[in-house]
This record gives structure tokens, C-alpha cells and sequence, in this order.
């Protein structure tokens, strides 16, 4: 079989995933976050509706930020991926990470690494979001538990001390 | 506090009681590093998909499972008869809602589907992808059936009955009266009536319901990793229907992604998924995908309230009135029966207010949709909602302020102990307290008077207040009184490790609320250490002491008290060793930071690291008469009341664009009386994390279905829940009544953010739109609604 149909086509890709080289066989219709989670067991991108509306999977390609169930994993070759695992390693989430932790920002868990990637992403972009900017921003990820509030405001407490302004 | 022995542990010295201490199993998640079950990966594991009935009502007619079956990975592919015999059916009815019936349901439908999504037969292969590909092979011929979509028309002559066995769609009906409504009635100045729909919505967890079940057939031992809120019940449940002993059933919760009350019920495919690991004898793993969580997790609140209540001319109460219908899917959920949500619309529809003459019935019935069962406030939003929509109505027909009815109306705060026109006991409210309170923090007066000048400019703004009581802490007048094995007790083992530690296990569970950190800090302060020297273990039925996991506001309640006594009991098992290696009596000593003190003043006398070495290594050194046991387990059930009511008020504050129908949420607040706040942070966030639930259902949620029982929105893209844009800010406050029947004195805080933000928002509509001769009774309030109640569309 070829073309479209054949479910069990391969294909071969390397990419830079947290730093290091990767090189894998990976089945065409594979999704970016299947890979990661199924292929190299980094499981802290979750899957949450599959069809880029809830921000579970939110991974950064190229440095931007992306949803990992609508890239598929053939489209990462010769690319750089980064998951939550090695943006917390690198330590470059560090001040996000104790922002959440302090106020709570958090409480199943599930959406965290996507709202930590997605809000980094955010003071990248815009290092003084007021309050609405940030609501606007991670508008593309869904939380259940938290209702928002203390994500907003433990984001804005990075923005504040980084700005060296008076935070709490 | 001091003055209050029956508080005692409130007194004690470094209490973490009251503070916000951040959770510790919370930089894990943050890092990443969470272990949610599809996380998990056992050797010759296999996936289970399931062949779910794309008709709402339709008989199996035959399975072609020929194509699946030789498709590559495929190890098997299993029909509801087969399954049959590793698995028996359930019937979710309990004894104490007299009349309940349903129909024995099978982990795969043997005869007939009863909704869309019902599973019909399992696919299992080597990858999920495999299993998936092979799912589409199977070749059902079906005979399609009538569906039976419309509550209303469910008990009618001319609509096809579901379950022939059962005579009728009728599952269950309740009645109650108390006083002369009718005459109370006649003598109102006014009454306001309405009728109200609410929609149908679902919980929506994030991560998916999750199992992964693993059957060692040489000792006949099922180990189950479960994302789920209560192990212990499950374990039960596992062990009576594939016939296993239930100490060879292990049930483990570990990282759970949202629940919410979802994952609290028996779940067919999860039964089958169990039964599948039995019958090949290999691990089988189930996840289930979005579409399959809008089309299996229980839905709730698919209600239609006809009321009304009646008000004197000086605004007192006179009476109030109800007929409620539900329906509630084609079976009544196993084990705690789709007849509770009704049940709590009866019990608690004007519960905060003095009002002797109240009458209510309820009828519950079968559909061909997805089954209801309990989510996060059962029953609490539509009694709350009911009560407070009418209550603002009622005030408006004799142009009474919404406040001053509510003041002159509320139960007196000194009126306690007292009981319920319907007969629930409240030990100790205090809804005038809360209602000041709230009045404060939002500036009322200045609101109102905010209100009015942009009145005059075209803005439509309104406040909509909320007052409710919440059930917390069930005893086992809740489930188990009814037959279900499900604890009402809860138990907590704490042992001291050789280093000076705390291990404390504890049978509630955590699913990110903070019950692991409500429980570390209350065996922190029982005990005498360091928070950061006690490390607490949840969710695993073979080392846990027997408990009811986490539901109903419980885990904070129950289980903390067990936690302060299992503490208290471990601290005087210490003080015994450390009065034979002091020569001192164990009343002198306490233990205050990790370290045994005189008690009279503080003085330093030895470390529970050295009475861990002494104790475990150099017993010999002991007289030859003593038993060191630096371990200790306790249990609690709430004794003197069957419930510990809580109570609050919220309010909301809002925006309507007549032109274009759409809400615009500016600020909400909140003040609840939980009791003893053990974690002030994480109270909090459970309200808030609540009142975005409520105001969900509110304004967005709703699973819409056809009139042939497909349901049209089942995606995430469709099915609209709250995002970060549109949320407000939400204002928290407490009041504390510690009740008296722990020593602990925490009452529940997770649902009540969900009980009366719906209430809130909807009154606050009716505000904004007063002026206009609009109003709305029906949830979710959508622009359409609202244009339509506005006469533009």
C-alpha cells in the first residue's frame, strides 16, 4: 500500500528534543504529544481534547510556543521541541514555577505545563501584561480546577518582580 | 480559642491550623513530573476501545467481529455477552429512597444500547492505535429503536418504555409537605412564580477518566491504577462483580486530573476494562477520549422546576413551592443512584429562610441519554437558584430592596441549634454575619447607587445576591443507610520513622484540592514537627486505612479529624518512651518542632530523631516490661449530626448589552462559613475554582441534543466551559463556626463556590434587565436567551 491509506507508514525524523538529538521511526499519523508522551516518555505534556482547544499539550517548536496534538511528529524533523521537562530543568520556569506554588496557582495539575509554557511565552512577549492581557493570553487554555484567578495573579506577581516593582 | 477545650488542638504551640501553607505535592505537577495514570506503563500491556452505539436507543441485532479480529495487533475482540461471565451487572437503587428501581446494567450492553456512546463491544490490541483502527471494523447490525429524549414526555402513554421489566420510565418520585401552602399562599401580598431550566452539562476534567487494570492470575490479584476519588469503595465494587476476594483487589489513585465528582461513580467501560485484564490475563489499559468523555461521564442537572413563593406585604416569607423533573439517562448510576440530586432539591429549596409552609414533589425519569448522576454540589444550584431567583422576584413585587428581605428573612444567627422546615438539623450557621460581611467587601450602597447613574446612560448593569446552605461531612445517613458500602468513617495511621518523622496515611484522597497539605498540616500540629518532617500517602487500598476517599466536602472534615487524633494518640506514644528515657512524666513533656519539651516552659530535652534510635535500635536499653508503639491509627464519623451544614453568601456583579445579549462578568464575591479554616489559600481556592463552575453553568455549559438523542456538541470547541477571558475576579471572606462535633471543627468548602455562583449570576441578569421588563429562568442564560427574553429575536 502507499498514499493516504496506509495507517502503518513510517517515517524516519531527527530532531533536538530538550537539548538532545533524537532520531526515531515514527508512524506518519503520529501526533507530536503521542510522541513525546509514547515514544521518548516525557509525560508531563498531558492530552486533553485532541483537537487544540484546551492547552494540555502546549510544547514550544522552534522556540514558539505550539499545541502537540496538531503538529504531527513527522513535521519536527530537522526542528528543536522543548516539553516542561526541560524548560524545568534548564531552570528557566524557576520564578513562574515558585509564583504558582506560593499562590497556589495550581491544583490538579493537569493544564499546569501548558499554562507555564504559555504564560513564559506571554512575558516574552509582553514583560508588563496588565490583568486582562493576561486573562486574554491564555484564553487557549483551559483549567477546570483553579477558576483562573490565582494563575493571573501568580503571573502577575513574575511581571511585577521582574519589573523590580513591588509585588505582594 | 483558648477558652474552648472542646477545640483543643486549636491551641496547640507552631500550629499550622489557619495558615497558608503551600502544598507539597504540588512542585511535582508543576515541574511536570506528575503521575496521572495514562503516565503509566506496565510490560505486555493492552489497550482497550471501545465499539460505542451511535443511536440513542437500538437493539444489537448481530456483531461481525471477523475484519477486527485479524486486523494487525488485535488480541481480542469481546462482546457485552461474553464479558458477561467474567463480569455481573449492577442496579444502582438504594433502600432509603423508597421506590428507586432501574435496570440491571452490564459493563458492555448485551441486547440493546440505551445511548449514544453506550459501549457495545471492546476491541483490545497492542496499541491504542491498533485497537482503534480495528474498532472500525466491527460490523454491528442494529435495529434501531424509538428514543425517549423529552422528560416531560417520558412518563406519557404514547412513549415507548425503556426497560419492559420495569413497566414504566418512572424511576423514582418523592413528595413533601409541611404547613398550609395553599392558604399561605392566598394570603400573600404577592407571588412570584416561574419556571426554570436547567441545562444539562458535565464536569469536564481535564485529564480524561483513566484506568489501568492488572490481573495477576496466580493469586487471583487485581491491581488497579484508577483516576479516581474513592479506592476503597471501588475496591469493593471491583471484587463483588468479577468475583474476586476483596483483599486481592488493590486499588491505587495516584495523580488524579480533575474529578469534581465525575470520577466517583461505576463506569461501564471501566468495569469491562477490569474485567478484560481478568479475562486475558494481561495488563488493559483504558483512557477515555474527549468525545467519549462528553458521551459517558456523567452528565447533571437536566432539571425543570415549576415554582412559586408567596411574600406578606412586610416581605415575610409565607410559602414556598416546587415540582421538580429530572431525567436522568436510561439507568440510575451504581452506587449511589441518580436519585440523589432530586432528593437534595427537596431537602434544601429554602433552606436558609424560615418558612413553615413549603411544599415539593420531584419526579425522576428515564431517557435514552447519556446517564446523570452526582457532580460538585449535587442539587445544590438548582434549590439555590430556584430559592434566591424568586426570593429577588417576590422582593421586587413589593418593592423591597434585595438586601433588607434577605436580613428579615434568614434564619437569626443566635437561633441555632434548630431544624429545617424540611427537617434538616443545622448545628451552627451564620448567614446575617456572612450577608454583612459581603455587603462590605462590595460596597453595596455605592454599587447600587453605580448602578443608577449608568442606568441613565444606556449601561444595563446588575447585582445578583445568592444566600445557601451546603451538606458537608456526610455521615452514613448519606449512602450507607440506603445499602451502599461506601465509608462514611474515615481512618489515619501515623507512625514515628527512626530519623523523627511523620508517616501518615490517610484514606481520603487528593485530586489537587489539597487534602494531602490539609492533612500534613493538621498532623504537623497534632503531633508537635516540622511540616516539612511529615510525609502524608493517599489512594493506595493496601496500605490506607479504610476509608470514603474524597466527596461531599469531606476529605478536610473527616479526614482531618481522623488526622488530629491519630496525631494526638502517636504524641502520647512518643511522650511514653521519651518519660522512661527522661525520667520524667509523660504529662510534663510536650512536643513542640520536632523536639520533646517540659511542657511548663519550653525547656529542650531530647530529639525524636534519638527517641526513633532508642525506640527501634537500642531497645534492649527499654525496661524489659515496655512496648514501644510509635504508631497509632484513629477513625471519626460525624455522631451527633447526620450533616455539618455550611452556609454563605455571593454575589455578582455584571453587565448585559441589550443589542447584543452578552454577559459581561466584572467582579464576584464570596463569604462562607467552612468552619475551622485549616488552609486559608486553599479554602479560598476552592471557592473560587467553584464559582467558575457555577457561573459555567450559569452562562455556558450545556449538552445540547437532537430530538433523536445525539448529542450535538460533544467536542471542547462546541461545548463552551469557562476560559480566563471572560472570568472575573473573585473576592473570598470567611466566617468561622467551628463545629462542635470534631475537635478539629472543619465543616466542607468544595462545592459551595458551585452551589450559589449560578444563583448569583442569574439574579444579577434579572437585575440589569428589570428595567427593560425582561427576565430569564433559564440556564445556561446565552445571548440567544437573553435576546429572545428581551423580545429581539
Amino acid at each position: 500500500m502507499h498514499g493516504g491509506g496506509d495507517m502503518e507508514a513510517e517515517v524516519e525524523i531527527s530532531a533536538i528534543v530538550n537539548g538532545s538529538s533524537v532520531r526515531a521511526r515514527v508512524p506518519v499519523r503520529q501526533s507530536l504529544v503521542d510522541f513525546l508522551r509514547e515514544g521518548l516518555e516525557l509525560t508531563g505534556s498531558h492530552v486533553g481534547c485532541e483537537h487544540g482547544v484546551c492547552g494540555a499539550c502546549t510544547v514550544r517548536l522552534e522556540g514558539e510556543i505550539v499545541r502537540g496534538c496538531l503538529i504531527l511528529a513527522a513535521q519536527i524533523d530537522g526542528q528543536s521541541v522543548e516539553t516542561i521537562e526541560g524548560a524545568s530543568e534548564s531552570g528557566e520556569l524557576a520564578e513562574l514555577q515558585t509564583a504558582f506554588h506560593e499562590r497556589n496557582a495550581l491544583q490538579c495539575g493537569y493544564c499546569t505545563p501548558g499554562v507555564l509554557l504559555t504564560a513564559a511565552a506571554l512575558l516574552r512577549d509582553n514583560p508588563a501584561p496588565t490583568r486582562g492581557e493576561i486573562r486574554a493570553y491564555l484564553s487557549g487554555n483551559y483549567c477546570r480546577c483553579t477558576g483562573y484567578h490565582a494563575i493571573v495573579d501568580a503571573i502577575e506577581t513574575v511581571a511585577k518582580a521582574r519589573s523590580g516593582g513591588a509585588s505582594r | 480559642m483558648s477558652d474552648d477545650p472542646l477545640h483543643a488542638i486549636l491551641d496547640r504551640p507552631n500550629s499550622y491550623i489557619g495558615r497558608s501553607v503551600p502544598r507539597p505535592n504540588a512542585r511535582r505537577l508543576l515541574q511536570g513530573r506528575g503521575n496521572y495514570v495514562d503516565d503509566l506503563t506496565l510490560p505486555r500491556m493492552l489497550h482497550a476501545v471501545f465499539v460505542r452505539s451511535p443511536y440513542a436507543h437500538a437493539r444489537i441485532r448481530s456483531i461481525d467481529r471477523t475484519e477486527a479480529a485479524a486486523a494487525p495487533g488485535v488480541v481480542a475482540v469481546v462482546t457485552g455477552a461474553e464479558l458477561a461471565t467474567y463480569c455481573t451487572p449492577w442496579v444502582g437503587v438504594l433502600s432509603h429512597l423508597e421506590g428507586l428501581k432501574s435496570q440491571p446494567q452490564y459493563a458492555i450492553a448485551v441486547d440493546k444500547a440505551c445511548w449514544q456512546g453506550e459501549a457495545v463491544a471492546a476491541v483490545v490490541a497492542a496499541s491504542r492505535a491498533e485497537a482503534e483502527d480495528a474498532a472500525e471494523r466491527v460490523a454491528i447490525e442494529w435495529e434501531e429503536l424509538p428514543p425517549v429524549t423529552d422528560m416531560e414526555a417520558a412518563l406519557a402513554a404514547a412513549t415507548p418504555v425503556i426497560h419492559d421489566d420495569l413497566g414504566d420510565n418512572l424511576a423514582w418520585q418523592r413528595r413533601f409537605e409541611a404547613g398550609d401552602v395553599d392558604r399561605a399562599m392566598a394570603d400573600a401580598a404577592a407571588v412570584a412564580e416561574e419556571v426554570f431550566h436547567f441545562g444539562r452539562h458535565t464536569g469536564v476534567t481535564l485529564e480524561p477518566r483513566a484506568i489501568l487494570a492488572s490481573y495477576e492470575p496466580a493469586e487471583a490479584r487485581l491491581t488497579v491504577y484508577h483516576s479516581c476519588q474513592a479506592p476503597h469503595m471501588m475496591q469493593n465494587l471491583f471484587a463483588k462483580h468479577l468475583d474476586l476476594e476483596e483483599h486481592n483487589v488493590r486499588v491505587i489513585c495516584r495523580d488524579v486530573g480533575g474529578s469534581f465528582g465525575i470520577k466517583v461513580h461505576t463506569y461501564a467501560d471501566e468495569m469491562a476494562t477490569c474485567a478484560l485484564s481478568v479475562m486475558l490475563r494481561r495488563p488493559v489499559k483504558f483512557i477515555a477520549d474527549r468525545v467519549e468523555s462528553f458521551l459517558t461521564d456523567i452528565h447533571a442537572r437536566d432539571h425543570r422546576v415549576k415554582a412559586r413563593l408567596g411574600i406578606a406585604a412586610d416581605g415575610r416569607i409565607l410559602a414556598l413551592e416546587i415540582d421538580d423533573l429530572t431525567g436522568i439517562g436510561p439507568y440510575s448510576v451504581y452506587p449511589r443512584t441518580s436519585g440523589i440530586e432530586a432528593n437534595q432539591i427537596v431537602n434544601l429549596t429554602g433552606a436558609p429562610y424560615t418558612c413553615p409552609n413549603y411544599r415539593a414533589a420531584t419526579k425522576v425519569v428515564f431517557q435514552t441519554k447519556t446517564p446523570m448522576c452526582q457532580y460538585r454540589a449535587v442539587g445544590h444550584p438548582i434549590a439555590v437558584t430556584v430559592t434566591e431567583a424568586l426570593l429577588e422576584a417576590a422582593a421586587a413585587a413589593i418593592d423591597m430592596d434585595p438586601v433588607a428581605v434577605r436580613r428579615l428573612n434568614l434564619i437569626a444567627d443566635d437561633a441555632y441549634p434548630c431544624q429545617a422546615t424540611t427537617g434538616l438539623r443545622f448545628e451552627k450557621l451564620s448567614h446575617h454575619r456572612a450577608l454583612e460581611r459581603l455587603l462590605q467587601m462590595m460596597d453595596y450602597e455605592g454599587l447600587r447607587r453605580e448602578q443608577a447613574e449608568l442606568r441613565q446612560r444606556g449601561i444595563y448593569r446588575g447585582i445578583g445576591l445568592a444566600t445557601f446552605v451546603e451538606i458537608t461531612n456526610p455521615s452514613a445517613m448519606f449512602y450507607g443507610v440506603g445499602g451502599a458500602r461506601i465509608s462514611a468513617q474515615d481512618g489515619c495511621t501515623m507512625r514515628l520513622d527512626a530519623r523523627g518523622s511523620v508517616i501518615c496515611l490517610t484514606g481520603v484522597t487528593e485530586q489537587g484540592q489539597g487534602a494531602e497539605a490539609v492533612i500534613a498540616q493538621v498532623a504537623a500540629t497534632a503531633v508537635g514537627v516540622p511540616i516539612d518532617k511529615v510525609r502524608v500517602i493517599t489512594g493506595d487500598t493496601d496500605v490506607t486505612p479504610y476509608g470514603g476517599g474524597t466527596w461531599a466536602s469531606r476529605a478536610a472534615g473527616i479526614g482531618g479529624e481522623a488526622a488530629v487524633q491519630a496525631g494526638k494518640a502517636l504524641r502520647a506514644n512518643i511522650l511514653e518512651v521519651a518519660g522512661i528515657v527522661l525520667q520524667a512524666a509523660p504529662a510534663s513533656l510536650d512536643i513542640r518542632a520536632g523536639r520533646v519539651v517540659d511542657a511548663a516552659d519550653g525547656n529542650d530535652r531530647i530529639g525524636l530523631d534519638e527517641i526513633g534510635r532508642i525506640a527501634y535500635f537500642r531497645a534492649d536499653t527499654l525496661p524489659k516490661d515496655f512496648q514501644s508503639e510509635l504508631v497509632a491509627t484513629r477513625h471519626y464519623v460525624p455522631k451527633q449530626y447526620p450533616f455539618a451544614f455550611t452556609n454563605g453568601v455571593q454575589a455578582s456583579w455584571l453587565e448585559v448589552d441589550p443589542e447584543t445579549g452578552v454577559v459581561t462578568l466584572l467582579k464576584h464575591w464570596a463569604v462562607e462559613d467552612c468552619g475551622t479554616v485549616i488552609n486559608p489559600q486553599l479554602v479560598d481556592e476552592q471557592m473560587r475554582g467553584g464559582i467558575v463552575q457555577g457561573i459555567g453553568a450559569a452562562l455556558f455549559e450545556h449538552c445540547v441534543y437532537s430530538p433523536e438523542g445525539q448529542l450535538l456538541n460533544a467536542s471542547m470547541a462546541d461545548y463552551l466551559v469557562p476560559m480566563a477571558a471572560e472570568m472575573p475576579d473573585i473576592e473570598v471572606a470567611h466566617v468561622e463556626s467551628p463545629t462542635g462535633d470534631s475537635e478539629l471543627g472543619a465543616k466542607g468548602a468544595g462545592e459551595a463556590g458551585t452551589a450559589g455562583a449560578p444563583a448569583a449570576v442569574l439574579n444579577a441578569i434579572n437585575d440589569a434587565l428589570r428595567p427593560l421588563g425582561a427576565k430569564i429562568h433559564t440556564q445556561p442564560a446565552t445571548p440567544e436567551r437573553i435576546l429572545t427574553a428581551l423580545g429581539k429575536i
